[in-house]
C-alpha cells in the first residue's frame, strides 16, 4: 500500500519537477544564429523538419538518414518543435557530468542546448582524435557528447566528463519500471485479497501473459520441475521489454525514446542472461563444452574453441536481434515520415501517414514478438544449460 | 564504394534470410495442415528456428554496418 503511493508521489514530484522548465525554457531558448523566416507554409514545414533533425536551423536541404539517425538516438533532452523564428521548444532532462577538473555538476538540459555553454561545458560538434590501446590515433566523433571547455571556447586536455546524465532513455527506462511497478504491484494486492478468482478490469489483461509465459514458454523450454526459480526473470524481461518497446511507438512527449533500440540496454539484458544461464549450467552441461559426448579425441582442441565461442554468440545475437528489430522499426516510420519533407509536398502526407500507420500496426506486432522471442530464447538457452539425459 | 558494397551485402544476406524463414513458415504451415493439434508445438519450433536463422543475418548486417 504505501510503497503504491511513494510510487505515485515520486511520479507527481518529477512531473512538478519538470513541467515549469517547458514555459521557461522558450523565452530563454532564442537561437544564437536566426535563419531567415519561412515564407510559404510547406517550406515552413520542411525547415521545422530540418530544424528537429539537426537541432540546427538553416537553410541545409532535408537529409533523411540525418533525420532518422538522430530521432532514434538518446539525448538529453525532449525536443517538440522549433517555431518559425527559430525558439525552441523542448522539454529538458537533467544533466549530470563529473568532471576531473570541477568535480561534480547537476544542472537542467536546456541551459547548455542549442550552443550554449553553462559552467563550461557544452554540446559537442564534429570529431577529435583520440589514441586507442594499441597507439594509433583513431577519430571519435563528439555529437551528442558533453564536453567541457575553457574560457576561450577551447576543449579541455583532461578528456570528456562522465557523463551520467538522466537522458530520454534513461528516463523513460524509469517511467516504464514505475508503470510495472504500479500494475504489477497492484495486481499482487487483489491476488492476495482475492486469492485466484475470475479474473477482472486489468487483472484479464495481465493474467493471460503471465500464463502464456509460464506455459508456453518457461515449461516447455525449461522444464516442469524447475522453471519456477526463473519466472521472476523471465516475466522481468518479457515486461520489461513489451513496455518498453510499446511505449516507444508513442511519438510524444514522455514516451518515444528508443530505448530497447539502445544497444547499451539490450546488452545489459542479454548479459543477465548469459550469466543466469552459466550460473545454471550443471555438469553434462560443461561436460558438453569441454569434453563434448561422441566427439573424437584428437578433434577436441578445435571443439572447445568453438563451444566457449557458441557460449557467446547465443546472447550476441540476443542483443542485436532486439536492438536491430526496434532500431530498423523506428527508422523504417521515421523514413515514411520524411518523404513529406523529401518531396516538400503537403499531398503526399496522405500516403506517408497511411503507410506510417500501417508500419505501426506491423510494430505492435512486432513489439510483442521480439519481447516473447527475447523470453522464449533465454528460457530455451537457461533450458539447454540443465539437460536432464546423459547422452554418453 | 565500401557504403554500397555493404549495402549489395546486407541485402544478400536479407536475401538468404528471407528464403530460410521462408521456407520455416512454410514447412511450418504444411506440419499444422497435416496436423492441427500440433500448432502449439510446431510454432515455437518455427519461431526458434527463423529466430536462429535471423541470428546469422544479423550478424551479416552488423558486419555490413561496421565497414
Amino acid at each position: 500500500m504505501s510503497a503504491r503511493f511513494l510510487v505515485i508521489a515520486t511520479i507527481l514530484l518529477s512531473g512538478i519537477a519538470f513541467f515549469p522548465n517547458i514555459s521557461t525554457l522558450s523565452g530563454q531558448d532564442e537561437h544564437h544564429d536566426a535563419p531567415s523566416q519561412a515564407v510559404s507554409g510547406e517550406h515552413a514545414d520542411s525547415h521545422s523538419a530540418e530544424a528537429d533533425g539537426h537541432g540546427e536551423a538553416g537553410d541545409e536541404k532535408f537529409n533523411p538518414s540525418t533525420f532518422s539517425l538522430d530521432h532514434i538516438k538518446d539525448t538529453h533532452d525532449w525536443h517538440i518543435l522549433t517555431k518559425k523564428d527559430g525558439q525552441h521548444l523542448s522539454v529538458p532532462l537533467p544533466v549530470i557530468v563529473y568532471s576531473k577538473n570541477s568535480g561534480l555538476h547537476a544542472f537542467f538540459s536546456n541551459k547548455i542546448a542549442h550552443g550554449h555553454s553553462h559552467k563550461g561545458f557544452q554540446m559537442g560538434h564534429g570529431s577529435i582524435m583520440v589514441e586507442n590501446k594499441k597507439g594509433e590515433s583513431i577519430e571519435k566523433s563528439l555529437d551528442g557528447k558533453i564536453v567541457e571547455v575553457d574560457e576561450h571556447g577551447e576543449m579541455l586536455e583532461a578528456g570528456l566528463p562522465l557523463d551520467f546524465s538522466i537522458t530520454t532513455n534513461v528516463f523513460m527506462m524509469g517511467l516504464s519500471v514505475m508503470v510495472l511497478l504500479i500494475v504489477f504491484l497492484t495486481l499482487a494486492k487483489s491476488y492476495r485479497k482475492a486469492g485466484v478468482s475470475e479474473p477482472k478490469g486489468l487483472m484479464g489483461f495481465i493474467e493471460p501473459l503471465i500464463v502464456f509465459i509460464e506455459e508456453d514458454v518457461a515449461i516447455p523450454n525449461i522444464g516442469a520441475d524447475k522453471y519456477e526459480r526463473f519466472m521472476p526473470y523471465l516475466l522481468t524481461v518479457f515486461f520489461f521489454i513489451l513496455i518498453n518497446n510499446l511505449m516507444g511507438l508513442i511519438p510524444f512527449f514522455p514516451f518515444g525514446a528508443n530505448v530497447t533500440g539502445n544497444i547499451a540496454v539490450t546488452f545489459v539484458l542479454a548479459v543477465f542472461t548469459f550469466w543466469i544461464t552459466q550460473f545454471s549450467g550443471n555438469r553434462a552441461y560443461w561436460g558438453h563444452v569441454f569434453n563434448s559426448p561422441g566427439v573424437p579425441k584428437w578433434l577436441l582442441p578445435i571443439m572447445i574453441p568453438v563451444e566457449i565461442i557458441g557460449l557467446f554468440t547465443k546472447p550476441f545475437a540476443l542483443m542485436i536481434r532486439l536492438f536491430a528489430n526496434i532500431t530498423a522499426g523506428h527508422i523504417v516510420i521515421l523514413s515514411l515520415v520524411s518523404l513529406i519533407f523529401i518531396f516538400k509536398s503537403i499531398f503526399l502526407a496522405v500516403p506517408s501517414l497511411i503507410l506510417v500507420l500501417f508500419m505501426d500496426c506491423i510494430e505492435l506486432l512486432v513489439a510483442f514478438l521480439q519481447a516473447y522471442i527475447f523470453t522464449l530464447l533465454s528460457a530455451l538457452f537457461i533450458g539447454m544449460a540443465m539437460p536432464e539425459h546423459h547422452h554418453d | 564504394m565500401t557504403g554500397t558494397l555493404a549495402g549489395i551485402g546486407a541485402g544478400l544476406a536479407v536475401i538468404g534470410a528471407g528464403l530460410g524463414i521462408g521456407r520455416i513458415g512454410g514447412s511450418a504451415m504444411d506440419a499444422i495442415a497435416r496436423q492441427p493439434e500440433a500448432t502449439g508445438k510446431i510454432q515455437t519450433a518455427m519461431i526458434i528456428a527463423a529466430a536462429l536463422i535471423e541470428g546469422a543475418a544479423l550478424f551479416a548486417i552488423v558486419v555490413a554496418m561496421m565497414s
